[in-house]
C-alpha cells in the first residue's frame, strides 16, 4: 500500500499528502468558491451544509435541554418542598399553580404534564435529536472524508421537521387543557380517554403530531446516515478502519430506522382509537359514568409496540455517546482505544440484543409470566458486551499520557456514570427483583444515570473535543473543568439517593409522598436533592454561557490539528467551506487509531504505512 | 424588583465566571500552553483521585446510613413467604454489582491519576490483548449466568399461579381513578361474574346479580387476610392502568382493564408482629404525632398498604389502602361481620334484577314471620286484631295482575289453610285515596279477587275463602302524606273461623 516516495518520511506536511495521494473529485473545476453558491438564507437558515446543519441541531438541543430541565426544577421543588410556596411562579405558569390558604403549589394535573414534558423532551429532542443530529451530522462526513451527506437537501429537511416537531411540541404547552400527562410512555387508555386526564384531549394530539414530525425528522437523518455511511466513504476508508464515533453512528441510525416506524405505527392506532371509535388498545372501560362499547383490545399491545421502538431508543441515545467518548479517550489518552474490533462487536450485539429486550419494561404489566424468561436472559446478556467496552475504556487510559480538558474529563466522568447505571441494570433486569423495583425510584435512579447523564457526558465530552472544528475557536478550558466538576458532583448528588428511596419501595410518579406511611420517610433526601438539583442547573449555565461566548470570543483555533488526532475531520482546513476540503478528498491509508506507534505521538489517517507495518493496531 | 435583582446576580456571577475563564487564557498564554497542560494533568489527575476517594467514602457512608432501607436488611423484612427469595437475590445481586463497582471506579480513576500526561511522557502503545479480552468477556458471562439461573428460579416459583387442588383463597382488586374495590368471594369461596356494562352508582364493580356465587361477595374497605394463608389476587381496571402495588409483600402487578391478572402470595407476619419488628428502630420509636411526644410511637400506628405503581391521572398518589394480616381466628370473626354486597345494597331495591325470586334463607326467614304472626292474630281475642296484612304480595301498577313474586307469602297462607282444615278466611284489598273512588273500589275488588282465584288455583277449597274489596273507605293512616297513602295500599286477609 504504501509508495515509495512518501513511505519512509514521518515529516510529511497533511496537505501534501492529500495533494499527493487524495481522492481528485474535481470540486473546483465548475465553480469559483463556493460550489454552493450559498447567501445567508441557505447558510444559516435553510443550510445544506452537514456542519451547519449540526450546529442547528446542537443549539435547538440546547434549547429543549434548558426547557426540560426547568420543568425537572420545578416539579423537584414541589417533591422537595411541598410545603413551600410556589406563588411566585404564578406569573409564569398562571392557574397552574393552585393556591391554598396563600401558600402556592403546583397542581397535579401540571405536575404530571411537567413529568411527561421533560421525559419526552429529553429523551427525543435532547438525547436523541441534539446528540445524534448534531454529531453524526457534523463527523460521518468529516470522519469518513466526504464533502457531504449521501442527501443534503434530505438532510436539511430532517432538521425541520424536528424543528416543527418543536414547534407544535412547545405550542402544546399553552393549551388551556395543558399538555399531555400521561407519562412519556403515553400507555392507553389514559393517553386516549380525554375522560381519565385533561391532558389527554388536545395536549395528547398535539403531542402526537409532534412525535409524529419528529420520526419523519429521524428517518429522513437516518437513511441520510446510513447512505453517507456505506457509499460516500473516502479511498481507504474500510469498514474496519472508521473511527468508533462512525461505527456508533451508523449503527445508531440502522437501529432508528428499524425502530421508529413501529412507535408511529403505534401512534397511529392510538389516534384511531381516539378519533374513529377502535379498540385496538381499549377493552371493558367504565370511566366518567359510562361503558365504552370498545371491546377486545389491548393496553398491552401497545406497551409492546412502544418497548420495542423504546428499548432501542434507548441506545440510540447512549452508542453515539460511547461512540464519542471512545473517540476523545483515545485522542486524549494519546493512546489506540483498547480493543477496536471488540469495541465494534459489542457496538453491533447491543444494537442486535436491543431488539429483543424489550418486554423487559413490562415484567409486571400482565404479560405471561413464562415469556418474561427468554426477555430476562437477553436483557442480562447486554451486561457482557457493555463491561467488555467499560473495559476497554478503562484500559485506554492505562499506560496512556492523559491529557485533562473538559473533553476528556467529560469522557472519564461518561465511564464512571455509564458503570454506576449499567450495574443498576443488573437489578431491574432479573424480573424476579423488578416485581420491588419496578417503577421505583431505583429505576428513575438507573436510566438517569445510565442514559440521561451518561449520555450528557457524551455529548459535552463531543462538543468540547468538536467545538474548534465546528467555530474554529476553543471553549474556555477553566469553564469547562468547573463545568464537569460541578456536573459530576451534582449529578450523583441528585440521582445516587434514588436508590435508597426506591429500595425503600417509594413509587416514581408520585405528586406527594405523604399519603402513605410507607414512603414519607425521606422528606430531608428528597429537599437534599432537590437542591443538588438546582445547583447542577446552575452549573449548565456556565456551560451555555462558556458555549455562546466562546463562539465569538474564545481562543481562536491557530493550527488545524490542535489535539494531535489522526481522524480525517482534522486535515480539513480551520475554517471548512462547504464541501469540507479545498481540493482533493484526502486518501486513507491506515485504521484511525495510531497513537503512541513506533515513537510518534501520532500518525495521521491518510499517511501511507512504512515497510512492513501492519494496520489495525497490530 | 426581586426578579430585576436576580437577574443582575445571574448577570454578574457569569461575568465573574468569564473573567475567572479569561484569566487562566492569559496565565496559559504567558507560562506557554505546553507547561500549563502539564500543571493541569497534574492538578486534575489529582482531583480526579480525590473525587475517586470521596465519591467511593459517600456511596459507602450513605450505603450503610439507609441500609434500613434495603431489600431484606433491617426493619423492612419482606412480610410475605416468597419475599425472602426475592430479598435474597437482591442481596447477591448487590453483593456482585457492589464489587464490580469498586473495582472498575477505582481502577478508572486510578488510571486518570497515574497516566495523567506530561510533556516528558509518551503513552505506550497497546491497542489490544486478546488473552485479557476473552477473560474479560467470560467473566461477565458467568457471573450473569449465576444470576439469571438463580433469578429465573425465583421468578417463576414466586409467579406460579395456583394449581388445581391448591387451598387458597381468592380475592379481587378492582382500580378505578382514584381508588380500589375490595372484593371477598364470601362462603361460598367464588367470586362471581362481572361485566363491565353492569357497572353503575349501585353495582360499583358491575357484578351479575343472576350469578348466584356474586350474591355473597362483599366488599371491604380495608384488606383483612389471614396470616398464612394462600391469596390469589385478582387484579384489574374499570378504567386506565392501574398497579396493585404491596411494597411489604414483594407484590406488584398492573390492573389492565379487558384483562384479568393475578399475584398469588402469602403473608408471613401479622401486622401485630411486624409492628413489634419495627418497635426496635430508632426512626419507628419516634412519636407519631409530632404535637404529642408521648403519644403512639410511629410503629404502634404502623399499617401495611396497598399503593398504586402505574401511572394513572392526576391523582395516581393517593390510591391507598390499609393492608391487615390477621390470624385465621380474627380473620374469620372480622369476616362474620361484612355484609354481602348484594344483600346490603342491591337486595329489594329497583336494581335487584331478581326481585321475583325469593332466596331459600329469605323463604325461611319470613315464613317464620308469617306464621308468628298468623299465631298471634289466632289467638288475639278481639276481631280486630284477627287481620293479617300481606307484605309481599303486590301487584303491576293500576292492574288486578300480581307480581311474580307475590307467590311465596300467598304459598305461607295455602300451608296455613292445609294446616288449620276449619280455618275461613276474608282476602281484602284496600287503596289510597288517588283518583276516583269508584275507580279505586273496582280495583279493590279485582286485587281481592285475582288474590283468591290464585288461593283457588293452588288447592284452596273455594268454600273457605271469600274476596272483597273496600276502596278508599277503610284507611290505617292519614292520606295526606306519602307514607300514610303506603300504609293504606294493601292486601289483607282477615280470619273469619279458626
Amino acid at each position: 500500500m504504501a509508495t515509495s516516495t512518501v513511505s519512509n518520511s514521518t515529516m510529511h506536511d497533511e496537505d501534501v499528502l492529500i495533494q499527493e495521494l487524495g481522492y481528485d473529485d474535481h470540486f473546483h473545476d465548475h465553480h469559483h468558491g463556493d460550489k454552493f453558491k450559498s447567501n445567508f438564507i441557505t447558510t444559516y437558515i435553510f443550510s445544506m451544509d452537514h456542519k451547519m446543519i449540526a450546529k442547528q441541531f446542537l443549539i435547538t438541543g440546547m434549547f429543549w435541554a434548558v426547557i426540560g430541565s426547568l420543568m425537572s426544577l420545578v416539579f423537584r421543588l414541589q417533591l422537595g418542598f411541598p410545603e413551600e410556596s410556589l406563588l411566585w411562579l404564578k406569573p409564569f405558569l398562571g392557574k397552574w399553580i393552585v393556591v391554598n390558604n396563600g401558600i402556592g403549589s403546583l397542581s397535579p394535573e401540571f405536575y404530571y404534564a411537567l413529568v411527561t414534558m421533560h421525559g419526552t423532551i429529553l429523551v427525543f429532542f435532547v438525547l436523541t435529536a441534539g446528540l445524534s443530529g448534531t454529531f453524526s451530522n457534523l463527523l460521518i462526513p468529516l470522519q469518513i472524508g466526504a464533502r457531504d451527506m449521501a442527501s443534503p437537501f434530505l438532510n436539511m429537511l430532517s432538521y425541520w421537521f424536528f424543528f416543527l416537531a418543536g414547534m407544535v411540541m412547545f405550542l402544546s404547552l399553552f393549551l388551556s387543557t395543558g399538555p399531555f400527562s400521561g407519562g412519556w410512555t403515553a400507555y392507553p387508555p389514559l393517553s386516549i380517554l380525554p375522560q381519565a386526564s385533561t391532558g389527554s384531549g388536545a395536549g395528547m394530539t398535539m403531542w402526537a403530531m409532534s412525535l409524529v414530525f419528529f420520526v419523519v425528522s429521524v428517518l429522513l437523518g437516518g437513511v441520510n446516515y446510513i447512505t453517507t455511511v456505506l457509499n460516500m466513504r473516502t479511498k481507504g476508508m474500510s469498514l474496519w478502519r472508521m473511527p468508533l464515533t462512525i461505527w456508533a453512528f451508523f449503527i445508531t441510525a440502522i437501529i432508528g430506522l428499524l425502530s421508529f416506524p413501529v412507535l408511529v405505527s403505534a401512534f397511529l392506532l392510538v389516534i384511531f382509537d381516539r378519533t374513529f371509535g377502535t379498540s385496538f388498545f381499549l377493552s371493558e372501560i367504565y370511566i366518567g359514568g359510562q361503558a365504552l362499547e370498545h371491546v377486545g383490545g389491548s393496553p398491552v399491545l401497545y406497551q409492546h409496540m412502544f418497548w420495542f421502538l423504546g428499548h432501542p431508543e434507548v441506545y440510540i441515545i447512549i452508542l453515539p455517546a460511547m461512540g464519542l467518548v471512545s473517540e476523545v479517550l483515545s485522542v486524549h489518552s494519546r493512546k489506540p482505544i483498547f480493543g477496536y474490533k471488540a469495541m465494534v462487536f459489542s457496538i453491533i450485539a447491543i444494537a442486535f440484543l436491543s431488539f429483543i429486550v424489550w418486554a423487559h419494561h413490562m415484567f409486571m404489566s400482565g404479560v405471561n409470566p413464562f415469556i418474561s424468561n427468554f426477555f430476562v436472559v437477553f436483557t442480562l446478556i447486554i451486561a457482557v458486551p457493555s463491561a467488555v467496552k467499560v473495559f476497554n475504556w478503562i484500559s485506554t487510559l492505562y499506560r496512556g499520557n492523559v491529557r485533562f480538558n473538559a473533553a476528556s474529563l467529560f469522557a472519564i466522568g461518561f465511564v464512571s456514570m455509564f458503570i454506576s447505571g449499567g450495574l443498576t441494570g443488573i437489578f431491574l433486569g432479573n424480573s424476579a427483583l423488578d416485581i420491588q423495583l419496578h417503577d421505583t425510584y431505583f429505576v428513575v435512579a438507573h436510566f438517569h444515570i445510565v442514559m440521561g447523564v451518561a449520555a450528557f457526558f457524551g455529548m459535552f465530552a463531543g462538543v468540547y473535543h468538536w467545538f474548534p472544528k465546528m467555530y474554529a475557536r476553543f471553549m474556555n478550558e477553566t469553564m469547562g473543568r468547573i463545568h464537569f466538576w460541578g456536573t459530576m458532583i451534582g449529578a450523583y448528588a441528585i440521582f445516587w439517593p434514588m436508590h435508597y428511596t426506591g429500595m425503600a419501595g417509594v413509587p416514581r410518579r408520585y405528586y406527594a409522598f405523604d399519603t402513605f406511611e410507607t414512603f414519607r420517610h425521606f422528606i430531608e433526601l428528597n429537599q437534599f436533592i432537590t437542591i443538588a438539583a438546582i445547583i447542577t442547573f446552575l452549573f449548565q449555565v456556565v456551560f451555555i454561557i462558556n458555549f455562546f461566548y466562546s463562539i465569538w470570543n474564545g481562543k481562536k483555533m491557530t493550527t488545524k490539528n490542535p489535539w494531535g488526532a489522526s481522524t480525517l475531520e482534522w486535515t480539513t482546513p480551520i475554517h471548512p467551506g462547504h464541501g469540507n476540503w479545498e481540493g482533493k478528498i484526502p486518501a486513507v491509508q491506515r485504521w484511525p487509531y495510531d497513537y503512541a506507534k513506533n515513537g510518534r505521538e501520532f500518525i495521521p489517517q491518510i499517511e501511507p504505512m512504512a515497510e512492513g507495518e501492519k494496520d489495525g493496531g497490530h | 424588583m426581586t426578579v430585576l435583582l436576580g437577574l443582575l446576580i445571574v448577570v454578574l456571577l457569569a461575568v465573574v465566571v468569564v473573567q475567572i475563564g479569561k484569566v487562566s487564557e492569559l496565565a496559559a498564554k504567558i507560562r506557554g500552553e505546553e507547561e500549563m497542560q502539564d500543571i493541569v494533568n497534574k492538578r486534575q489527575g489529582f482531583w480526579s483521585l480525590i473525587f475517586m476517594i470521596v465519591f467511593l467514602i459517600a456511596v459507602t457512608v450513605s450505603g450503610i446510613y439507609y441500609k434500613d432501607w434495603y431489600l431484606g436488611f433491617g426493619p423492612h423484612d419482606s412480610a410475605s413467604v416468597h419475599g425472602g427469595s426475592i430479598d435474597s437475590l437482591f442481596k447477591w445481586t448487590l453483593l456482585t454489582t457492589g464489587i464490580v463497582f469498586f473495582i472498575t471506579q477505582i481502577l478508572l480513576f486510578y488510571f486518570a491519576y497515574r497516566y495523567s500526561g506530561s510533556r516528558n511522557r509518551k503513552a505506550a502503545f497497546v491497542s489490544h490483548d486478546d488473552k485479557l479480552e476473552l477473560v474479560w468477556t467470560a467473566i461477565p458471562a458467568i457471573v450473569m449466568a449465576f444470576l439469571v439461573i438463580a433469578g429465573l428460579d425465583t421468578w417463576n416459583e414466586v409467579m406460579a399461579d395456583i394449581k388445581t387442588g391448591d387451598d387458597y383463597m381468592e380475592i379481587e382488586a378492582v382500580g378505578e381513578q382514584f381508588g380500589w374495590t375490595i372484593r371477598y368471594p364470601g362462603d361460598d369461596g367464588a367470586l362471581g361474574e362481572r361485566n363491565y356494562k353492569m357497572i353503575s352508582g349501585d353495582n360499583p364493580v358491575g357484578q351479575n346479580w343472576k350469578d348466584e356465587k356474586n350474591l355473597d361477595d362483599f366488599h371491604a374497605s380495608e384488606i383483612v387476610l389471614p396470616v398464612g394463608k394462600r391469596i390469589r389476587v385478582r387484579i384489574t381496571s374499570k378504567d386506565v392502568l392501574h398497579n396493585f402495588y404491596l411494597p411489604h409483600f414483594r407484590v406488584k402487578m398492573d390492573a389492565v382493564p379487558g384483562m384479568p391478572t393475578y399475584f398469588v402470595f402469602t403473608p408471613k407476619k401479622t401486622t401485630e408482629e411486624y409492628r413489634n419488628e419495627l418497635s426496635k428502630y430508632a426512626i419507628y420509636q419516634a412519636p407519631a404525632d409530632p404535637a404529642d411526644p408521648n403519644g403512639d410511637q410511629l410503629w404502634q400506628r404502623f399499617e401495611y398498604e396497598l399503593a398504586c405503581a402505574e401511572l394513572c391521572g392526576k391523582g395516581h398518589f393517593s390510591m391507598k389502602k390499609v393492608v391487615k394480616i390477621v390470624s385465621e381466628e380474627e380473620y374469620k370473626a372480622w369476616a362474620e361481620t361484612q355484609k354481602s354486597f348484594y344483600f346490603g345494597q342491591v337486595r329489594g331495591t329497583a336494581s335487584d334484577p331478581n326481585a321475583d325470586v325469593w332466596f331459600p334463607q329469605e323463604i325461611t326467614e319470613r315464613k317464620a314471620t308469617f306464621e308468628a304472626n298468623l299465631d298471634s292474630a289466632r289467638t288475639a281475642s278481639s276481631a280486630d286484631k284477627k287481620v293479617l296484612r300481606f307484605e309481599y304480595v303486590n301487584f303491576e301498577t293500576a292492574s288486578a295482575k300480581l307480581t311474580p313474586a307475590s307467590k311465596y307469602e300467598l304459598g305461607f297462607l295455602v300451608d296455613a289453610m292445609q294446616k288449620y282444615p276449619n280455618m275461613t278466611v276474608e282476602v281484602a284489598g284496600h287503596t289510597d285515596n288517588v283518583g276516583e273512588a269508584a275507580g279505586n273500589q273496582t280495583l279493590s275488588e279485582s286485587r281481592a279477587k285475582s288474590v283468591y282465584d290464585f288461593l283457588v288455583e293452588k288447592g284452596v277449597p273455594a268454600g273457605r275463602m271469600r274476596a272483597a274489596g273496600y276502596g278508599d273507605t277503610r284507611p290505617l293512616g292519614a292520606n295526606d302524606s306519602e307514607e300514610g297513602r303506603a300504609k293504606n295500599r294493601r292486601t289483607e286477609f282477615r280470619i273469619i273461623t279458626q
